[in-house]
């Protein structure tokens, strides 16, 4: 980003470049505003590309200062040596699309000038900035996909926006280029050639997203304008100062793009050699060589691109949802049945990985007899690992397998178990810390005693806190009790200072297993997975069953009643009074202590919450989303 | 939530324990019985063979010897601390013990007798110190020893509660066989409402009845000590503690002080001035003695020079190793402990992958086990490169009869494992003399600390090293009382060393040196002789310049050396010759294998892993961890046939702060169905889209458990990245 901007006004711009950054996005915002609803409007129409085009050189020629908009006209005229009727259609579609927008583009000026009178440089880099959207939009625009999202979402502008510029659309351009690299390994140049070959390839692409454009009622129109828009593209691309490479490397593939391109339009002129090579250049060594030259640069640069990414609160992202999609929430159940149709691949190589491990057993058993603790991380469930470990080697000791996953999981409940269950006592601890002391107590004066403890996740959610760490510290830092344990977390070390590490007394083994973690996301509160329907109401209808038919006409009552509020969003509950009095009316309680029972009932099984109004009223709310109230209620009315 | 778990057929139980063995715990008598049972563990699973099972107990004892002698270093360094300590706590309250009625005293005594021990930032270490500390206090001052951690203590309240535990359950170690031990326990066991009015009661109570009584058979050092022992609090970190509870515990003790001698300790590991950042109204409660522990570099010095140049241990570390310990001490934690751990492990290490540790051991016992020595071991000797370079010297027949006949290659054996005995001792010797030359030099051109030298030596011929000309050229410019003070060292490094190599060497040191003190008078006699010269006569400025310039010529041309040089340069010669003769690098050595632990690697993997690189790695690059084919890449891209987490992690990277799910789907559903090679232009079955739907959920989730995203409400539909830029 910070690249493509200095290359055309370099020098002043960056040396200030941090005091305007932020006044700077105020005015992208207002840019935005004013530039979106056009191209949704026309995102219909088949010559979208050159509507976008238009759209987005249109605020930069009328905007601004004229000594710009020569230099702008300069620059295209450099263009012209390629000098094809294409480029001329271009220049006209141009200028066609500035006059259409040049009402639009007049009040944005307004609007500008009573936001604030801005600074003659910083138009500068606004103007600068439009360039660069324009030039990025229409790279995007090369790859039909974004034409794809473009239609369905929401305009370039958009997509490309200033702290995800290629972001977005840089992922689905990965997913082709991925998608591209078949399992056997493709030469470079064959890749980049492929690219430049468009032709065949767009059409495959085209293919590809047929489905996703019908699916959103899309017209399939603009097959003919990626041609036209290369076209641009390569005009534009033609900017002087585009060798000059101080970018991240994700620009610098911005540039492999132009590059290549440009070279599609030259490439009468070029022989062959010089392809290979420009393109073998521009693959791989491109990144490096600016990598090299700007290494100092690239760090600032990635420095300052984490400020600018996070110093305002918006972030740009496409607007699409999942409801859209029609793709509905899977549950678990399906989730896993789903699942299980799916082998996953390159099987040989995991069990040779695994049996790697397992050769480690013995290892691992006489660290853990001469004081070390043991600790297992890397990519992948190790769940399955330790728990061949536990059945190969610890069949004949006694020892406790805690999943650290498990969201109800505490540090009193692993110590219970083992004083409960491996000590037996009976007795109970006024604290946890009682407790630890009790245990190391016990361990000190009975040296036959031996445990083993393995954790599954010791960095989950409830095991991660200071305290629970230190618990554990203390308890494996006992001679006679043995840890192995593994960590998922990226940040799991960070759990550990000094002190707890000398407890824990680690020995570190990588055991990058690929597993999936099944078990372990089980529990998450994943945000794709749709959580409690079918258990929810299951559940429900079995404390449901085992009511008197009172209680469930109580019940029923309430559901019905939330169901009818489904739609009030200040909806809190039903107050006791309304529901005694309703109950009452349904013959249902006598009196407001039978109704109170029957309530304390339904609270003990979680399917009540109440809660106190502002005026001090009692209200009373079913936990439970509508969706499976209704559902339950359907149920209930077929049995009946 | 369990419930559902358990309609899924997970296990649902969080902790599940087992009890193969019923209530039959092995029962083991001891070390001993002990190592044995984890001795079948040391053979990478086959059934125990007498030699592994020798191995580990070498291993095992060699480890017990060393653990020993750091401990007892660990000891002797903090004597000079804990001496310092025991002389303070012995003035502190001087009046009290005298029962001093005094009104004068009473005012005055509200200042605590505090004892700051600063101990550096190895926190690591410091448990073993105080340890040793509360274990001395108890022996020789007072039974009435309390240690309290910043994490017992959240409150004064929970602070006195452990106080008066603890205070009283010392009070029951003392007199376990009396009766009133109940009557403590229950005390202690019903939790009363503690407070130091009632901690000093009982103080006056248990003094008072040992004073009529005078039963303590423990402390017998000091009599004084008998009648009222004072309560020393160790308050073990110091930094940790919150201001509140401090201040309040300090004001409220320093009112009782007339009537308990309370004796702070505080452990600090940043410095003094934290005291007064901590508690900047109550130190004025506070008579403060500041003790300085000894730095943990100097300890660590010591420690190499116990444990690894000496040959007392034959376990030694190859450069690389040592290195990586070293490294691991110095930009990580600064203990002690830790670099312990690690030669723990190395050790370990060693004997489990090297067969032929089984020599590393004392030299008669080397003998008798070359003796033993199976047909498999003397074959595994001739496979050693070191040994192999050693044959490959030897004339033909000798070449035959080492690789042939066993009894030959055992006498061999014998020969080398005396030879590489006698290597060390000479190594070592002249290391240290060495290191007694170069480490006072300017700029430290050798390094200023033995190890940097050490390893040096380890990595290769030290003499070619850059440095070492420029310091010799050093040396050869010290003045006369810096090089005998350096003598002086190296004569005590000669005597120190148990070998009886290099006796000449030491005798022609001390012949230098007695010729330096000889010269010492002589130059007297030199300086007197021939001091004055000519003065200048009154001259114009052409003849100044000119009788200068001569003068100037004069001496240059006159410089012959003094004596004072030639003995200097003698001197540096012969230390230059002993270096190129004594300080080979081990690995040149025959045997070499036997004693010195190669893996560094593997120390560094398990001391000081990097989780996150590794984690990075497997979502990178799996053809690093799956060595199949298809997913070798040549640049940062990854093949479409990649597991799905890679897949998903590489599409997510290209996002900033916030990722639409819908996108990232779609992306990741472009890439799948590529991978699966179907033509794209069949419709793909609804169920092979929900199968990759599936398992994109799955690979989200998977991402979100290794804490690269997590989910927002700013959008729907979104969540947000948690790491930035490409890691």
């Amino acid at each position: 980003m910070s690249g493509v901007q200095s290359r055309v006004s370099p020098s002043p711009w960056v040396t200030s470049r941090a005091t305007l950054v932020a006044s700077w996005l105020r005015t992208r915002a207002v840019l935005r505003e004013w530039t979106l609803p056009p191209t949704l409007k026309f995102s219909g129409l088949g010559r979208f590309g050159e509507v976008l085009g238009a759209q987005c050189l249109a605020p930069r020629e009328t905007l601004i200062v004229m000594s710009h908009l020569k230099q702008q006209k300069v620059k295209m005229l450099e263009v012209q040596f390629v000098g094809d009727d294409d480029v001329l259609n271009h220049i006209l579609d141009k200028e066609e699309g500035a006059k259409f927008r040049k009402d639009r583009a007049q009040v944005l000026v307004n609007v500008k000038k009573l936001m604030k009178k801005q600074e003659n440089d910083q138009d500068e880099d606004d103007q600068d900035d439009l360039k660069d959207e324009n030039y990025v939009d229409i790279l995007g625009a090369d790859s039909q996909e974004y034409l794809k999202n473009g239609c369905v979402a929401s305009g370039g502008n958009k997509v490309y926006s200033f702290q995800t510029r290629k972001k977005p659309e840089k992922m689905a351009e990965l997913a082709y280029e991925i998608a591209k690299t078949s399992g056997k390994s493709v030469p470079l140049i064959c890749k980049n050639t492929e690219k430049m070959a468009s032709t065949p390839q767009s059409s495959k692409k085209q293919s590809t997203s047929e489905k996703d454009q019908l699916k959103s009622d899309e017209k399939n129109e603009f097959l003919s304008t990626p041609y036209r828009l290369r076209k641009r593209l390569t005009a534009v691309s033609t900017f002087p100062s585009d060798t000059e490479s101080e970018y991240s490397d994700s620009n610098s593939e911005d540039d492999k793009g132009i590059k290549q391109e440009e070279e599609k339009i030259s490439e009468v002129l070029m022989d062959q050699k010089r392809l290979t090579k420009h393109s073998s250049l521009s693959s791989s060594s491109c990144k490096k060589v600016s990598a090299k030259k700007m290494k100092k640069d690239t760090t600032t640069d990635l420095v300052e691109e984490y400020f600018e990414a996070h110093s305002s609160s918006k972030v740009l992202t496409s607007d699409r949802t999942l409801q859209k999609l029609k793709r509905t929430k899977l549950d678990q159940q399906t989730l896993h049945n789903l699942l299980s149709k799916f082998s996953p691949p390159f099987s040989a190589e995991l069990k040779q990985l695994n049996e790697q491990y397992e050769r480690l057993f013995h290892k691992w058993m006489l660290q853990l007899h001469l004081g070390f603790n043991i600790v297992l991380y890397g990519l992948g469930s190790k769940k399955e690992l330790l728990e061949k470990f536990r059945a190969s080697m610890l069949q004949d000791s006694v020892h406790v397998v805690i999943n650290g996953f498990f969201p109800g999981i505490t540090v009193k409940s692993i110590l219970n178990s083992i004083t409960e269950e491996i000590l037996e006592h009976m007795g109970t601890f006024r604290s946890v810390l009682d407790q630890l002391d009790w245990i190391i107590n016990r361990f000190k004066d009975d040296s036959s005693l031996e445990l083993f403890l393995l954790i599954h996740n010791l960095d989950s959610q409830m095991l991660r806190g200071d305290k629970s760490q230190q618990i554990l510290g203390q308890l494996s830092s006992l001679p006679k009790i043995y840890l192995i344990a593994s960590i998922d977390h990226i940040n799991a070390p960070l759990m550990w200072d000094h002190s707890k590490q000398s407890l824990y007394n680690w020995l570190w083994y990588e055991t990058t297993t690929y597993r999936p973690y099944t078990e372990e996301t089980s529990y998450e509160n994943s945000l794709l997975v749709q959580q409690c329907g079918t258990l929810a109401l299951s559940s429900l209808i079995h404390v449901f069953r085992s009511l008197t038919p009172n209680a469930r006409g109580i019940f029923r009552l309430l559901i019905k009643y939330q169901l009818e509020n489904e739609e009030n969003p200040s909806y809190i509950g039903l107050s006791f009074q309304d529901f005694y009095q309703q109950c009452r009316e349904a013959f249902l309680v006598n009196s407001d202590l039978t109704l109170r029972a029957q309530l304390t009932e339904f609270r003990d099984h979680k399917l009540l919450r109440t809660k106190k109004g502002t005026d001090g009223v009692e209200y009373l709310l079913i936990p439970i989303d509508t969706g499976t109230l209704s559902d339950f209620l359907e149920k209930e009315d077929k049995e009946a | 939530m369990q419930k559902m778990a358990a309609t899924l057929g997970f296990l649902s139980v969080d902790c599940l324990v087992s009890f193969h063995i019923k209530k039959n715990y092995r029962k083991f008598q001891g070390l001993i019985s002990f190592l044995i049972f984890s001795a079948d563990y040391f053979n990478e699973g086959e059934s125990l063979s007498e030699d592994s099972k020798l191995r580990f107990d070498t291993c095992q004892l060699l480890w017990q010897q060393m653990k020993s002698e750091a401990e007892e270093l660990q000891e002797e360094l903090n004597k000079n601390l804990f001496d310092k300590l025991i002389e303070f706590l012995e003035k502190s309250h001087l009046e009290f013990r005298k029962k001093s009625t005094n009104w004068n005293y009473q005012i005055k005594s509200r200042e605590i007798p505090t004892a700051a021990l600063v101990l550096g930032v190895n926190v690591t270490d410091h448990d073993l110190t105080f340890k040793g500390l509360t274990a001395m206090l108890r022996d020789t001052i007072t039974p009435y020893v309390v240690s309290l951690q910043a994490k017992e203590c959240p409150d004064v309240k929970h602070l006195l509660q452990k106080l008066a535990s603890q205070v009283m359950g010392c009070h029951i170690d003392m007199e376990s066989t009396e009766e009133e031990e109940e009557e403590c326990v229950q005390l202690s066991q019903k939790k009363m409402h503690y407070s130091m009015a009632f901690l000093s009661t009982w103080y006056r109570n248990v003094t008072q009845k040992k004073g009529s009584e005078s039963v303590n058979k423990k402390i017998t050092s000091s009599s004084q000590w008998k009648k009222s022992p004072p309560i020393v609090i160790i308050l073990k970190d110091i930094e940790s503690f919150s201001t509140k509870v401090l201040q309040d515990f300090i004001i409220i003790s320093s009112q009782y002080l007339h009537q308990l001698p309370i004796v702070l300790v505080l452990g600090i590991a940043t410095s003094p001035i934290i005291i007064h950042r901590l508690l900047p109204h109550a130190v004025s409660f506070l008579c403060i003695e500041l003790l300085q522990s000894l730095s943990c570099k100097e300890h660590l010095a010591k420690l190499l020079d116990k444990l690894l140049l000496t040959t007392r241990f034959p376990f030694k570390l190859n450069e690389k190793a040592l290195q990586v310990l070293i490294n691991i001490f110095l930009y990580h934690d600064f203990s002690v402990q830790n670099f312990i751990k690690g030669l723990q492990l190395a050790i370990l290490e060693h004997f489990y992958s090297q067969p032929l540790s089984i020599l590393c051991c004392d030299l008669p016992e080397v003998k008798r086990r070359i003796h033993s020595l199976s047909e498999d071991q003397c074959e595994s000797i001739r496979r050693l490169p070191s040994f192999m370079r050693y044959v490959e010297k030897q004339t033909p027949e000798k070449q035959v009869a080492s690789l042939t006949n066993e009894r030959f290659l055992k006498g061999r054996m014998e020969r080398k494992s005396l030879s590489l005995h006698i290597y060390h001792e000479n190594f070592f010797i002249v290391l240290k003399c060495l290191h007694a030359f170069t480490s006072s030099l300017p700029k430290y051109p050798l390094g200023r600390q033995i190890r940097e030298l050490y390893c040096a030596c380890l990595e290769k011929n030290i003499w070619e090293s850059q440095e070492y000309e420029p310091a010799l050229q050093l040396l050869r410019m010290l003045a006369k009382d810096e090089l005998m003070a350096i003598l002086h060292k190296c004569v005590e490094v000669f005597r120190s060393s148990p070998g009886k190599q290099l006796g000449s060497t030491a005798e022609k040191l001390k012949e230098f040196l007695a010729q330096f003190q000889s010269l010492e008078e002589s130059n007297e006699e030199e300086n007197g002789s021939g001091s004055q010269q000519k003065g200048l006569q009154k001259t114009d400025l052409y003849h100044l310049q000119k009788s200068l310039l001569e003068m100037k010529e004069l001496r240059s041309s006159n410089k012959k050396q003094t004596k004072f040089e030639v003995q200097r340069d003698k001197v540096v010669d012969m230390i230059d010759n002993l270096v190129r003769k004594y300080l080979f690098p081990p690995d040149t050595q025959t045997l070499y294998e036997v004693v010195y632990f190669t893996g560094a690697h593997t120390l560094r993997e398990h001391l000081n892993a990097a989780p996150r690189i590794a984690l990075h790695t497997a979502l990178n690059n799996p053809y690093h961890y799956l060595k199949n084919q298809a997913l070798k890449s040549e640049d940062d891209s990854i093949p479409n046939v990649a597991p799905d987490i890679c897949i998903a992690y590489k599409l997510h990277l290209e996002c900033s702060r916030l990722i639409n799910v819908v996108d990232w789907s779609e992306a990741f559903a472009t890439v799948v169905t590529a991978a699966e090679e179907t033509d794209p232009n069949s419709t793909a079955s609804e169920e092979i889209k929900e199968i990759i739907h599936a398992r994109f959920i799955r690979a989200v989730s998977e991402l979100e458990l290794l804490g690269f995203i997590k989910p927002t409400k700013q959008k729907t539909d979104h969540v947000a990245r948690l790491t930035w830029g490409g890691c």
